[in-house]
C-alpha cells in the first residue's frame, strides 16, 4: 500500500493503514473452514496419549475426593480435626483458593466483552468452562461444611417444617445467594455462547449419536440474522449483568471475613482486594491451563503470543494491586489505634508460626509477576507458565496467610493453637484438583475449545465492508499505477 | 430437487453468496424488493446486517427488565417478609429495619441478576422460536454450510412476491454462487 495515499482522501478503513496496522488476532490469514476445522477436530478426533495419561490420574484423584467426602459423612465432622482455634482451616482456604480462580472465565467472557476487547474470542470458552469447574469444586466445601450434609437444603429460603428461615443479615447467606447466583449465570452464560458452535458440531456429525446429542443441545439454531440479533443483545446483556456479578462474588466472600470483628480480617480493603486477587488468580490458571492445551492441539494461531502477552499484563497489573493492598493491610495496622490489629499483623509477618507462608505469599504474589514488567519475559512461553504457576501457589498462600493466622491467636490465651491441617483436609484438596483436572479434559473431549463462531467474527473478512475496501484499494493502487 | 420446473412450489430457495460483503449488498436487495420471509445466515453475526435487512432493535432487553424487577420485588418481599413478620432474628445487634437496610443489599443484587439471567436465556429461546429441532431448511446440503464458512440467503416460498422463476433469477441477479431449492418434509 502506498505510503503517499491518506485515509481522507480515499476512504480507507483506518485498520488498513500502515503504521497504525494491529496485530492480527488470528494468524497465518486462517480461513474460516480452517477455523472449524481445528476446533471441531479436536473434538471429533481421537485424543492424544497424554490426554489419557492426565485423565487417569486425574479420575482416580476425584475418586479419592468422593471418598473423603463419604468418610466425611458416614463418619462426622469430627474426622476433619476441627477441634482447634482455627476450626476450618483448609476447608475454608480452598473454598476461597477456588471460588477465587473461578473469576477469570467471567471477567474474561462479560468485562472483556463490554470494553470491546476482541482478543477475548480465543479463550473466553475455556476460561468460562474452568470458571464452573472451579465453582463447582468450591462449592463443595461449603456444602459438606454445615457437617450435616443432608440438611444442606436449610441453606436455601423455602418454608421448612420449624418455621425457620435465613437470617438475611448474615454475610454467610449472602455468601449462599451469592456463589448459588454466580454459577447459574455462567452456566447461562457458558451456554448460550455454545449454542452456535454446538450447531456446528451437529452439521459435521457423522455418527448417529453425535448427531442426535449436539443436535439436542444446539436446539435447532439455524444461525439466521433473525436469530442472531437477539441472541447478540442476549449475549450483551448477560455480559453487562455478568460484570457487577464478578465483582460481586468476590465482594460477599470478603465480607464472610471484613464483617466480623476479628483483627486481621476486619478492614473495608477486603473487596477490591479480594476481587483483585482473584482476577489475578483466575489468569494465572488460564494460563495454566491453555498454555499447555494451544501447544497439545495446534491452537497456536489462534491463542497467540499477543493473547498471552495481554494476560501477562493483567497479570502484572493486579498481582501490583494486590501488593499495594497487602502493604496498605501493614500499613492500615500500624497506623491506626487498634492494637489488637497492631498484635494480628506482628504475628502475620514477624513472630507468628506461618511467617513463612506470609513472605511465600509476598514472593509469589507481588514480586515474581514484576518480571512481566519486561516483554521479553512475557513472549517467553516457559517463564510465563512458571510465574503462573508461582501466582496460583502464591493465591493459595494469600487465604491460607488471612485464614489461619488471624484466628489461631484469639483474644484469650485459652484460645490460642496451632493449626495444622488432617490427612483428610490434604486429601480432599487434592481430590479437588483431581475433580477440576477430570472436568476440564471432559470439557477438552467433547466441546469446542475455543469459541468457533466468535473467533469468526473477529477475522478481517467477516467485517461486511472488508470486500468494498479491498475493492478500493485495488482500484487506487491501479490508479497510481496508472 | 435442484429441477424446479417439474416439482411443486419448493419451500424456499438457499443461495450461497461469496463471502460476507456479498451477503451484506445482496441482503440490501432483498430489503429493497420487498420480500418479508427471508433471512440471511451466517456462521457468525454479521455486523451492520440488522441495518441492511431493515430490521429494528432487538426487544429482548424489555422481557430482561421485566425479570430483573421480579427479581428485585421477589428479593424485597422474601426478606423483609421473613425478617419483618415471619421470623425476625435480631442478632449482632440488628433489627429488621430501615436503618439496616443496607444489609439486605446483597441478595436484593444477586435476586435481580439472577432473574435477569433467567429472563435472558428463557427470553431469548422464546423471541427466536427455539428449540426446534426439525425445520425445512435442514433438508438442504447448502444450508448446513452456515455453520462453518457459507453465507447463505435465504426467500422463503410463503412471500407474496414469490415466484419461482422469478425469485430464482432474482438471487442469480443479485450474485447468488450457488442456488438449491428446498422442500418441505413429505407430510
Amino acid at each position: 500500500m502506498s505510503q503517499t495515499v491518506t485515509n481522507a482522501e480515499h476512504n480507507v478503513h483506518p485498520s488498513d493503514q500502515e503504521g497504525i496496522a494491529r496485530e492480527p488476532l488470528v494468524l497465518n490469514n486462517r480461513s474460516m473452514s480452517w477455523i472449524t476445522n481445528r476446533i471441531c477436530g479436536i473434538v471429533e478426533n481421537r485424543q492424544p496419549l497424554i490426554w489419557w495419561i492426565l485423565f487417569v490420574p486425574s479420575v482416580l484423584l476425584a475418586g479419592v475426593l468422593g471418598f473423603t467426602l463419604v468418610y466425611l459423612v458416614s463418619t462426622g465432622v469430627g474426622i476433619w480435626g476441627n477441634n482447634q482455634p482455627v476450626a476450618w482451616g483448609w476447608a475454608i482456604v480452598n473454598f476461597v483458593f477456588w471460588i477465587g480462580i473461578g473469576h477469570a472465565g467471567t471477567l474474561i467472557s462479560a468485562i472483556l466483552f463490554l470494553t470491546r476487547q476482541k482478543w477475548r474470542t480465543s479463550v473466553n470458552r475455556a476460561s468460562e468452562a474452568m470458571t464452573l469447574f472451579a465453582v463447582v469444586c468450591a462449592g463443595i466445601y461449603p456444602g459438606f461444611h454445615v457437617g450435616r450434609f443432608w440438611m444442606v437444603w436449610f441453606l436455601a429460603p423455602v418454608p421448612n417444617a420449624n418455621a425457620i428461615w435465613q437470617n438475611f443479615k448474615s454475610p454467610l447467606l449472602w455468601d449462599v445467594f451469592a456463589v448459588s447466583t454466580y454459577f447459574t449465570v455462567s452456566v447461562i452464560f457458558w451456554y448460550i455462547g455454545l449454542i452456535p458452535d454446538l450447531a456446528t458440531m451437529r452439521d459435521r456429525a457423522v455418527t448417529k449419536v453425535r448427531k442426535f446429542l449436539y443436535g439436542l443441545f444446539a436446539l435447532g439454531w439455524r444461525g439466521g440474522n433473525r436469530q442472531w440479533r437477539h441472541y447478540e443483545m442476549g449475549y450483551l446483556l448477560l455480559a453487562a449483568l455478568s460484570t457487577p456479578l464478578v465483582l460481586s462474588v468476590h465482594s460477599v466472600v470478603s465480607f464472610d471475613f471484613a464483617t466480623s470483628i476479628v483483627p486481621g480480617w476486619h478492614t473495608t480493603i477486603f473487596p477490591p482486594y479480594f476481587v483483585a486477587g482473584a482476577v489475578f488468580g483466575g489468569f494465572a490458571m488460564v494460563l495454566t491451563l491453555m498454555l499447555p492445551v494451544r501447544k497439545l492441539y495446534g491452537l497456536e494461531d489462534m491463542i497467540t503470543p499477543k493473547h498471552i502477552d495481554n494476560m501477562a499484563k493483567i497479570i502484572l497489573l493486579t498481582g501490583t494491586i494486590v501488593g499495594y493492598a497487602y502493604i496498605m493491610e501493614l500499613f492500615i495496622s500500624y497506623y491506626g489505634a487498634n492494637k489488637f490489629e497492631k498484635d494480628a499483623f506482628h504475628l502475620r509477618i514477624l513472630s507468628g508460626h506461618y511467617t513463612w507462608a506470609y513472605f511465600c505469599m509476598f514472593f509469589c504474589n507481588v514480586i515474581s509477576p514484576q518480571i512481566f514488567w519486561f516483554a521479553k519475559m512475557r513472549k517467553n512461553l516457559w517463564v510465563v507458565f512458571i510465574i503462573a504457576n508461582f501466582v496460583n501457589a502464591g493465591m493459595w498462600f494469600e487465604r491460607f496467610v488471612i485464614i489461619p493466622t488471624s484466628v489461631s491467636m484469639d483474644f484469650l490465651p485459652g484460645q490460642w493453637g496451632f493449626y495444622s491441617p488432617s490427612i483428610v483436609e490434604k486429601w480432599m484438596f487434592l481430590g479437588t484438583f483431581g475433580l477440576f483436572l477430570s472436568l476440564f479434559l471432559l470439557f477438552l473431549r467433547f466441546l469446542p475449545v475455543i469459541a468457533i463462531s466468535e473467533v469468526k467474527g473477529v477475522l478481517p473478512e467477516s467485517d461486511p465492508h472488508h470486500h468494498d475496501w479491498e475493492e478500493i484499494k485495488a482500484r487506487r493502487n491501479a490508479a497510481h499505477r496508472g | 430437487m435442484s429441477d424446479t420446473k417439474t416439482s411443486p412450489i419448493p419451500f424456499a430457495f438457499v443461495a450461497e453468496f461469496e463471502n460476507a460483503t456479498e451477503l451484506y449488498h445482496a441482503a440490501e436487495h432483498v430489503r429493497d424488493e420487498g420480500f418479508k420471509r427471508w433471512d440471511v445466515h451466517t456462521p457468525y453475526p454479521v455486523h451492520g446486517m440488522d441495518h441492511a435487512m431493515g430490521l429494528g432493535k432487538s426487544w429482548l432487553s424489555a422481557l430482561v427488565l421485566a425479570g430483573g424487577t421480579t427479581g428485585f420485588l421477589t428479593a424485597l418481599f422474601l426478606q423483609f417478609f421473613t425478617q419483618g413478620s415471619l421470623y425476625p432474628t435480631i442478632v449482632q445487634g440488628k433489627p429488621a429495619n430501615l436503618s439496616t437496610i443496607p444489609a439486605f443489599f446483597p441478595v436484593l443484587f444477586e435476586l435481580t441478576i439472577l432473574f435477569s439471567a433467567f429472563s435472558v436465556l428463557f427470553g431469548l429461546l422464546i423471541v427466536i422460536m427455539l428449540p426446534r429441532w426439525n425445520h425445512p431448511l435442514f433438508n438442504s446440503e447448502l444450508f448446513k454450510k452456515f455453520s462453518d464458512d457459507g453465507f447463505i440467503l435465504v426467500i422463503e416460498s410463503r412471500n407474496r412476491k414469490f415466484d419461482v422463476e422469478g425469485t430464482r433469477a432474482f438471487l442469480e441477479k443479485i450474485g447468488a454462487k450457488r442456488i438449491e431449492a428446498v422442500e418441505e418434509d413429505p407430510v
